[in-house]
């Protein structure tokens, strides 16, 4: 039990502050990530949802794409691809420097791609269950278009979709620990070193999962806090 | 020459409407475009760096990592299946004990990621190897392909018992109090009556659960299975050629799409008499 405290504490002997710098990382990349996925799918639900079928083609080339591969194969993609494509313009631009794709926005560019693809289902699901009459009255009373999103359909939009992306929130977390596999120093990373050096594997793999585990309890916590404000602060239809 | 009746101009369809270059019009096609180009990009790509040796070399290797993902996916469903049903069972037990064990299984597999649940066991359970050994599980659990199922099947376990809870949770209380009444058993009324409802809403979610196991199942790669994704790493390792990795990506998606399809008309088949 000693030997445990030992390697769990803070300090030169044990493996308490790099796995906390881990979930620093898989913190920090997740919630950088989520901004850029919420952009992206809301952009393409709009693309989804608009009349013109090239548009709406389009968009679902891109959910079917990001939404059909393995988010491994994504980053692996994302990650080899984009080297690949770096060393051929540098060639091109007769330059010798070896430019490296950081892991961290590997992971962000591919987890980013996978949450807006599932997002925009979600938000394409929420538009449907907002009546006609909400951007027919928003017209009547002489709202522009873009006022009527701002001001009417958005809010609504929110408190629909909040379940949805909550969930997908939750994948997100749990996806991040793939970025281990291509460098990033993640809670997995991180507990994986310590788990070959100490040759404790399952204290350090189950503290991972345990690990993960309050990441999530504590995204529940946060999102039913947010359910509850958005809820109260529109009539519940 | 005669003037048309008026009568045959009354026959012709009206004008169409003209198709105006609206905002939405031309962004729609730049991003087609897109795709298009992307697509063609893609094929010169595989094109040009056509090898018909690296083909006739690495074919064997993708096929038999497709037929070891498919494997490990078909397995772990099927085993995942009958293991969700005492847990869906439990989850509804009156006994709190009993419920809450199974909800913290259910937690426990969803809330963690399934790569850190097979790095659990595949490198965890070797710090347990002489009790393993002592009861003879050590050769089961030194492999690493064993280890994957055992993982998918414990994680698939969770989701599908979720699955199979709210499906029969999702059957209106009357029908069971209307078996009842016609004083059917209570497996009888779970066979006859609930059961074929419960999984008509259920099949979708099995569907997308099968396809996330496919996706999911690409991280045995990691702990050195031999599947697609196994293969592909392997592939790209020896011959550093991108190639080897759009083929792994365009099977992927033609796995998938087809499994999506074929949920798709599936249930569309057996939804035939609620004429939605």
């Amino acid at each position: 039990m000693n030997g445990v405290l030992t390697l769990l504490s803070f300090g030169p002997a044990g493996w308490g502050d790099e796995i906390a710098l881990g979930v620093l990382v898989t913190i920090s990349l997740a919630l950088v990530t989520l901004p850029f996925g919420l952009a992206a799918g809301f952009t393409v639900a709009l693309a989804k949802t608009s009349e013109e079928p090239s548009l709406r083609l389009a968009a679902n080339i891109y959910t079917t794409i990001f939404r059909g591969l393995p988010e491994l194969l994504t980053l692996f993609l994302v990650f080899y691809g984009a080297q690949i494509a770096v060393q051929q313009i540098t060639r091109v631009l007769g330059a010798t420097a070896t430019i490296e794709i950081n892991a961290f926005v590997a992971g962000i560019v591919a987890l980013g791609a996978v949450f807006s693809a599932y997002a925009s289902e979600v938000f394409v699901s929420a538009f449907r269950a907002i009546p006609r009459g909400q951007y027919e009255g928003a017209y009547a009373v002489g709202l522009s278009r873009r006022r009527t999103m701002q001001l009417v359909i958005l809010p609504q939009l929110i408190r629909l979709a909040l379940p949805g992306l909550s969930n997908l929130w939750l994948i997100l977390l749990k996806e991040t620990s793939l970025v281990s596999v291509i460098g990033l120093a993640d809670i997995l990373r991180q507990t994986g070193i310590a788990a070959r050096v100490s040759k404790e594997a399952f204290l350090f793999f189950g503290i991972a999962c345990l690990l993960y585990l309050g990441l999530s309890v504590l995204s529940s916590f946060a999102f039913s806090a947010i359910e509850r404000r958005v809820s109260s602060s529109g009539p519940s239809r | 020459m005669s003037l048309p009746r008026t009568a045959e101009l009354d026959d012709m369809p009206p004008p169409l409407p003209v198709r105006r270059w609206t905002l939405a019009r031309i962004t729609g096609l730049v991003l087609l475009s897109g795709w298009v180009l992307l697509g063609l990009g893609v094929l010169y790509f595989l094109l040009n760096s056509w090898n018909p040796e690296l083909i006739s070399r690495y074919t064997p290797n993708y096929v038999s990592g497709l037929w070891v993902t498919i494997q490990l996916v078909v397995i772990s469903i099927l085993a995942g299946a009958v293991l969700s049903v005492p847990i869906a069972v439990g989850r509804r037990a009156e006994s709190r004990v009993i419920s809450s064990l199974a909800y913290a299984y259910v937690y426990f597999f969803r809330g963690t990621p399934l790569l850190a649940q097979t790095f659990l066991i595949y490198y965890g359970l070797g710090s347990f190897r002489p009790q393993l050994e002592a009861v003879g599980l050590w050769t089961f659990f030194r492999d690493a392909w064993f280890c994957a199922i055992f993982a998918f099947t414990l994680n698939t376990a969770a989701y599908q018992a979720e699955i199979l809870r709210g499906a029969v949770e999702s059957v209106g209380r009357g029908q069971w109090e209307a078996a009842a009444a016609l004083a059917f058993s209570r497996w009888q009324t779970l066979r006859k009556i609930i059961l074929p409802q419960a999984l008509l809403v259920a099949l979708r979610p099995y569907g997308n659960e099968i396809i996330l196991m496919i996706k999911g199942s690409a991280i045995v790669a990691i702990i050195t299975v031999y599947d697609l994704m196994g293969e592909t790493r392997r592939a790209f390792s020896r011959t550093f050629d991108f190639q080897t990795y759009i083929w792994a990506a365009l099977i992927y998606l033609v796995l998938v799409e087809l499994l999506r399809i074929a949920t798709e008309r599936i249930e569309r088949r057996l939804t035939r008499h609620l004429g939605r």
